[in-house]
């Protein structure tokens, strides 16, 4: 097969803006991802089909058919999970990744984010660190992910949030009716709420249309593509230079290494199961927190017995993603408009500075709820089934508001992802083995959101409510997943320098989420998109300076 | 996992009809237990019942689908909830009383929970889900709870009786 600079695995949220700022840089890059590229044809609203509700199966992958993963609970009981259940953690497996189907709320991480340990000092039995960059590091690259994908949104309401040099490209959307009944709320507690950023367009920007705000938003792919990912941004512009080729269908098996110890390729097997070898100068893995990890456990070699990057038992380690916390509040008036997205309106006040707290977390209104999302989300008292049920469906569904937000989350070394020798997937690749907890400080920082969205929630008129606090025993990773791959400055504690480069490999990368340190109190896909534009860019200084030529 | 279900349809042969009309998995014996503990779940008032909607629809095909491990699981407590009704009022489910039918339902949810908390799933997945897998004939659960259905997209943003913003 033909020699290429660059092979970048996976093609989600970070994998294409690689791709594309190599492929413009001049390299030539070959793009593996082991799902489809899906189109506007494949975007039917199914609520039991698709990334969010998943009873049916995942709309965009993996399938259920022969890829297996397997946890073990705090118990110790080790049990197999099929992609569409919820303890497999998915995210999803097509071209653009999660950022096909997301919510697409775009969030900048607060400074203090960057600095958890100095700020709060880690709690006992707890992995907190400081990242080796900071939020002025990231800026410009913030700045460049929320112009290149498109964000909308409007941040001026709030003096929460990092300083910025440009506001973002777009407006946000028109108010919902949700925003007009808890944005006086907010005030009247003394909060600051703002329009949410999403990687929407509100108007036409980047050659499409704005949103038609229909009810079916994450969780789906949007039909007028107004919903901005890698798929409909930086991945057409990667194979518009004609350097970058798109191998949809592709499973990377391991990362090959040469006697010296330096990347030499990567086998994979092909959209026809054909085991292949594609040869280069460089790897980028972008496979998100759990495949990155299983893909370094799984590239073996005589130098690298435990996995390229393992020297020090760190891949894998410090797994985490987001428990959300909140809270649903009943009204006596319909708060339903059937005006998508439907999340709208957001508060970043209760992200840092609580006295006893390490963190918090950004509360904001939850997107459309279909019906099927309430069965297991009415007043307190409501039966869970009969004639009772079905009164309180019909009684509730147009009359609520939820508002809830991803915990900061305590990063523990004990989650993590190994590999599973037993089971294996249906190219006989050994499969995530996912472990451990959450910190117990992720479920003290929950409980005070959880009372915080509830007063939010009654302020704004709510009769009832109910607290959505979520304390399950087993790790959370899923959407949000990150973490196994901590970029640091001591290769002793972490797996990559603040390059994304792995320590003792020079050659190979891992820019995703991964890499975070910490996950924030935010959705975070924009700091993973605002760290491959970072590295990507280092990379480019680099192997201009011939630093990465073998 | 077919041939295990096949085993478990023979063993339990004798408690239900085996005449299918028209099912993928279910029997007719099967389906009318099934039937009384999907509207009890939902129950018919000014809206269909469950199985008036097409739960059973639903849940037969998932039964050969994307549920096919849940096989075993439901015979059993098909079964199970017959035998309940039988041990109690001396009738199969179906045949009991509306009432009786409730008090086995109660029942069978506290003794057999997977199997209750499945078919409650199921139910209710058949019911509120997308019409196109089945259930929810004519997305009546949908115009129940008031939402339009086909949508109009866009529409409320333009309509100026909704009184919106925009």
């Amino acid at each position: 097969m033909k020699h290429v600079n660059a092979v970048v695995i996976g093609s989600g949220a970070a994998g294409g803006i690689v791709a594309k700022e190599l492929a413009v840089a001049g390299l030539s890059v070959v793009l593996l991802e082991r799902g489809p590229w899906y189109t506007a044809n494949d975007c039917r609203k199914d609520d039991l089909r698709n990334q969010r509700t998943t009873m049916l199966g995942n709309a965009f992958g993996p399938e259920d058919e022969g890829n297996p993963r397997v946890s073990v609970d705090a118990s110790g009981t080790t049990r197999t999970w099929l992609p569409s259940e919820g303890g497999y953690q998915n995210n999803a497996a097509c071209v653009g990744g999660g950022t096909l189907s997301y919510g697409g709320q775009a969030w900048r991480y607060l400074p203090q984010d960057f600095r958890m340990k100095s700020t709060y000092g880690a709690p006992p039995g707890s992995s907190l660190e400081d990242w080796p960059i900071t939020y002025d590091d990231l800026e410009p690259f913030y700045e460049k992910a929320e112009y290149e994908i498109g964000v909308s949104g409007d941040y001026s309401g709030t003096p929460f949030h990092g300083p910025r040099r440009r506001p973002l490209p777009m407006p946000p959307l028109p108010p919902n009716r949700e925003f007009y009944i808890l944005e006086p709320a907010a005030k009247r507690l003394g909060l600051h709420p703002f329009h949410i950023p999403m990687t929407r367009n509100s108007v036409p920007y980047n050659g499409r249309g704005p949103c038609m705000r229909c009810r079916w938003c994450v969780g789906f792919a949007c039909e007028v593509d107004a919903k901005n990912g890698s798929q409909n941004t930086v991945i057409p512009t990667a194979l518009a230079t004609g350097n970058c080729e798109l191998r949809t269908e592709c499973m990377a098996k391991e990362i090959l290494t040469d006697d010296r110890g330096r990347a030499r390729g990567v086998a994979y097997f092909d959209a026809r199961k054909h085991l292949v070898e594609q040869p280069c100068d460089l790897v980028v893995v972008s496979a998100c927190a759990i495949e990155s990890a299983r893909l370094l456990l799984n590239s073996k070699s005589r130098l690298f017995p435990n996995g390229i990057g393992n020297r020090y038992d760190m891949v894998g380690r410090n797994l985490q993603g987001h428990h959300y916390t909140g809270a649903v509040g009943f009204f006596d008036y319909d708060t339903y408009d059937d005006i998508g997205p439907g999340g709208s309106i957001a508060i970043t006040d209760y992200n840092h500075g609580t006295p006893g707290l390490c963190g918090g977390g950004m509360l904001a209104n939850e997107f459309i709820r279909l019906p099927i999302h309430m069965i297991d989300r009415l007043p307190q008292g409501t039966p869970r089934w009969g004639l009772g049920h079905k009164q309180g469906m019909r009684a509730a569904y147009k009359r609520n508001i939820q508002v809830f937000g991803p915990t900061q989350q305590i990063p523990t070394a004990d989650a993590r992802v190994t590999l599973d020798h037993t089971v294996r997937d249906k190219w006989g690749i050994p499969v995530a083995r996912i472990s451990g907890n959450v910190h117990p400080h992720t479920f003290e920082i929950g409980d005070v959101q959880a009372q915080r969205a509830e007063a939010w929630l009654k302020e704004a008129g709510a009769i009832s409510t109910i607290k959505l606090s979520n304390k399950s025993t087993s790790v959370s990773a899923g959407q949000h997943q990150a973490g196994t791959c901590r970029m640091g400055n001591d290769p002793k504690g972490s797996v990559v320098d603040r390059d994304c480069r792995i320590h003792d490999v020079d050659n190979v990368f891992v820019i995703d989420g991964s890499v975070h340190v910490n996950n924030g109190g935010f959705n975070p896909v924009l700091t993973i998109m605002a760290i491959a534009y970072m590295a990507s860019a280092s990379l480019v200084r680099n192997w201009k300076g011939t630093g990465l030529k073998s | 996992m077919i041939a295990t279900a096949a085993a478990g349809t023979a063993l339990l042969s004798g408690c239900f009809s085996s005449h299918n009309a028209g099912w993928e998995f279910l029997t007719d014996g099967t389906a009318a237990t099934l039937k009384a503990i999907c509207d009890q779940i939902v129950p018919a008032d000014d809206f269909p019942s469950a199985s008036q909607a097409g739960v059973l629809t639903y849940i037969d095909r998932q039964l050969t689908r994307h549920y096919r491990r849940h096989q075993r699981t439901y015979l059993a407590g098909l079964e199970q909830a017959n035998r309940i009704s039988r041990e109690r009022f001396g009738a199969a489910l179906e045949s009991a009383s509306p009432q009786q039918q409730l008090a086995v339902v109660t029942a069978l949810e506290s003794q057999n929970r997977a199997f209750f908390s499945l078919v409650r799933e199921h139910t209710l997945e058949g019911y509120y889900g997308s019409p196109r897998h089945g259930g929810n004939r004519d997305a009546v659960s949908w115009r129940m709870l008031g939402i339009d259905e086909p949508p109009l997209r866009g529409r409320a943003q333009y309509d100026l009786r909704k009184g919106s913003p925009s």
